[in-house]
């Protein structure tokens, strides 16, 4: 087999001057960063993996004088915790990435949507905030930026949730179309994008589109902050290059009894030890927003199973009957299925279930319920019955 | 004529935020910091401050988990239940805090210093067991170092 080893990079974490990347957008043509973004193909970190250079594009082709930028800092999915490192290392960076997307889209106006759990970052964000607005002054930048606070809800991690919680509303998921790009925050044109996102587009200013893409494969460019907790001897945050199947990311992080990798949080992908090899992490295999959870030999996949579908019930917004209903269903079957007092063939009809949750739901939240339980059950039923 | 008592810090942080309905949720995160939960007439009061129902002010509020509508202590001590803290021995360092402040979960101690809850994922997975007392995370916790940390907390 041939030897491949995990490259480690430093690029969102490396100290960059600002200053020079604002210098430099103001003398280039907004459609000019906009099309760097495109040719780099970046895709957006938080999970989904939407291209961002599209994102900024059609926001940009809208016509309404009024346009938002949001960075969505709302980090809530399980086994994720990069963003708040970012956020703490290098906040300039993030203004200056939203400064980049208020350049491509015509945006005067930016909020930045930081979850309540974060608000300890708040005087750090503030300070490296009133450096922004400075140097935005000096280079006759008009764009202004603004601090929200979330407040304890998984779901205003969906963009149209984030939306209505900046509007002062519950944090219940819009239906779309229309897309943000078209009708986001207040009605208007948004841009609304991933911390990780923002800070890859500085570098992609900095060092160009053909750079970025020297890093990854075909299908999932660059690099990526991976959350790396669970059973393995070197929990933390990691820069790492993308494409790199599960079985070299074990090799490096397990603790050498490695029996199952949730890839993507407790709305990714579980992945047993026999696909290990053929998994690739990233959007031609299994993609994540970072979030990568170790289990050892000693865990039970009941016990984790468990956990995910405990914190979706109390996660959903509720508004929706697929997701309402089914997260609730799915919990009380497999509690049933555990205790004896329903049969092997039960489980069987819980996927089915989660797989109507996956066609129904309004939102990505119920939508990927299935993720976990389809494949957990799947991969590891002998635990979720004995 | 029902007469409208003045609610002062309601006014207040109105005049701080503003009155259109996008300063909803940032008047009742101060309110939930001054005050540790949103009580019914402080709800009534910010509905009448923004002119829109109390309705819709109870509705905003009780969708969020972090705007208590229950009277909480002083410290309020959120510990992480998802999967890589329950891993690493919540549940010793949670029953640890049980004992030494006399109530559970869901509980507010007597003298309304403590409440005690339970919440999802905190962003603190690579160092759990964790943590918040208010907005403070306390990271890698054991029942050694959590009885420390309420030490201070109880001094105070």
């Amino acid at each position: 087999m041939k030897e491949k080893f995990i490259r480690r990079v430093d690029l969102i974490f490396e100290k960059v001057e600002c200053r020079d990347i604002i210098e430099k957008i103001m003398q280039m043509d907004p459609d000019a960063i906009c099309q760097e973004v495109l040719d780099s193909d970046l895709k957006g970190r938080g999970g989904a993996g939407f291209p961002t250079g599209m994102k900024w594009r059609f926001a940009s082709l809208e016509k309404d004088p009024v346009k938002y930028i949001v960075c969505n800092a709302d980090e809530g999915e399980p086994g994720t915790f990069k963003d708040r490192q970012i956020l703490d290392e290098v906040p300039g960076k993030v203004f200056c990435g939203m400064a980049i997307a208020a350049r491509a889209v015509g945006s005067k106006s930016g909020y930045v949507y930081l979850r309540g759990e974060y608000k300890f970052l708040i005087p750090k964000l503030n300070k490296a905030l009133d450096e922004f607005h400075r140097l935005a002054d000096e280079f006759n930048l008009n764009f202004r930026i603004q601090i929200r606070l979330g407040s304890g809800a998984y779901i205003c991690g969906e963009e149209s949730a984030l939306f209505e919680s900046i509007e002062g509303k519950r944090g219940e998921p819009r239906n779309k179309p229309p897309y943000p790009t078209k009708s986001g925050l207040f009605n208007k044109p948004t841009a609304v994008n991933n911390v990780e996102t923002l800070v890859h587009t500085v570098m992609i200013m900095k060092y160009g589109a053909e750079r970025f893409k020297e890093l990854g494969t075909k299908d999932s460019r660059g690099s990526k902050v991976f959350s790396i907790s669970g059973d393995t001897p070197r929990a933390g945050i990691y820069e790492l290059e993308l494409g790199m199947s599960v079985h070299e990311f074990v090799e490096e992080f397990g603790d050498g009894d490695t029996k199952a990798v949730q890839v993507g949080g407790a709305a990714g992908f579980c992945v047993p030890r026999k696909k290990f090899e053929e998994t690739i992490i990233g959007f031609e295999g299994v993609p994540t927003g970072g979030s990568m959870k170790l289990f050892n030999s000693t865990r039970s996949m009941y016990n984790v199973l468990h956990n995910y579908l405990d914190f979706f019930t109390e996660e959903s917004c509720g508004q929706c009957t697929p997701c309402r209903v089914g997260c609730q269903q799915l919990l009380k079957g497999v509690e049933a299925v555990k205790r004896g007092e329903k049969n092997s063939r039960y489980l069987d009809e819980l996927v089915k279930l989660a797989k109507t949750m996956k066609r129904a739901s309004k939102c990505g939240l119920g939508q990927s319920v299935g993720n976990a339980f389809g494949s957990i059950v799947e991969n590891f039923k002998e635990e979720i019955i004995y | 004529m029902e007469t409208i008592i003045e609610n002062e810090l309601v006014r207040e942080l109105a005049n701080k935020h503003g009155r259109t309905r996008d300063s909803l949720l940032p008047i009742l995160q101060d309110l939930v910091v001054r005050n540790r939960y949103l009580s019914r007439q402080d709800m009534v009061d910010v509905a009448r401050e923004l002119d829109i129902s109390a309705a819709d002010v109870f509705g905003t509020a009780t969708f969020y988990s972090f705007l208590d509508t229950e009277v909480r202590g002083k410290y309020v001590i959120r510990i992480c239940k998802t999967i890589s803290c329950a891993m690493k021995g919540k549940n010793d360092v949670l029953t640890t805090i049980e004992e030494t402040l006399k109530i559970r979960v869901g509980e507010t101690s007597s003298d309304r210093k403590f409440s005690l809850l339970e919440t999802n994922c905190i962003g603190w997975c690579h160092k759990a067991p964790a943590m918040l007392i208010n907005d403070t995370p306390y990271t890698e916790l054991t029942p050694e170092k959590v009885t420390e940390i309420l030490r201070e907390y109880i001094k105070k």
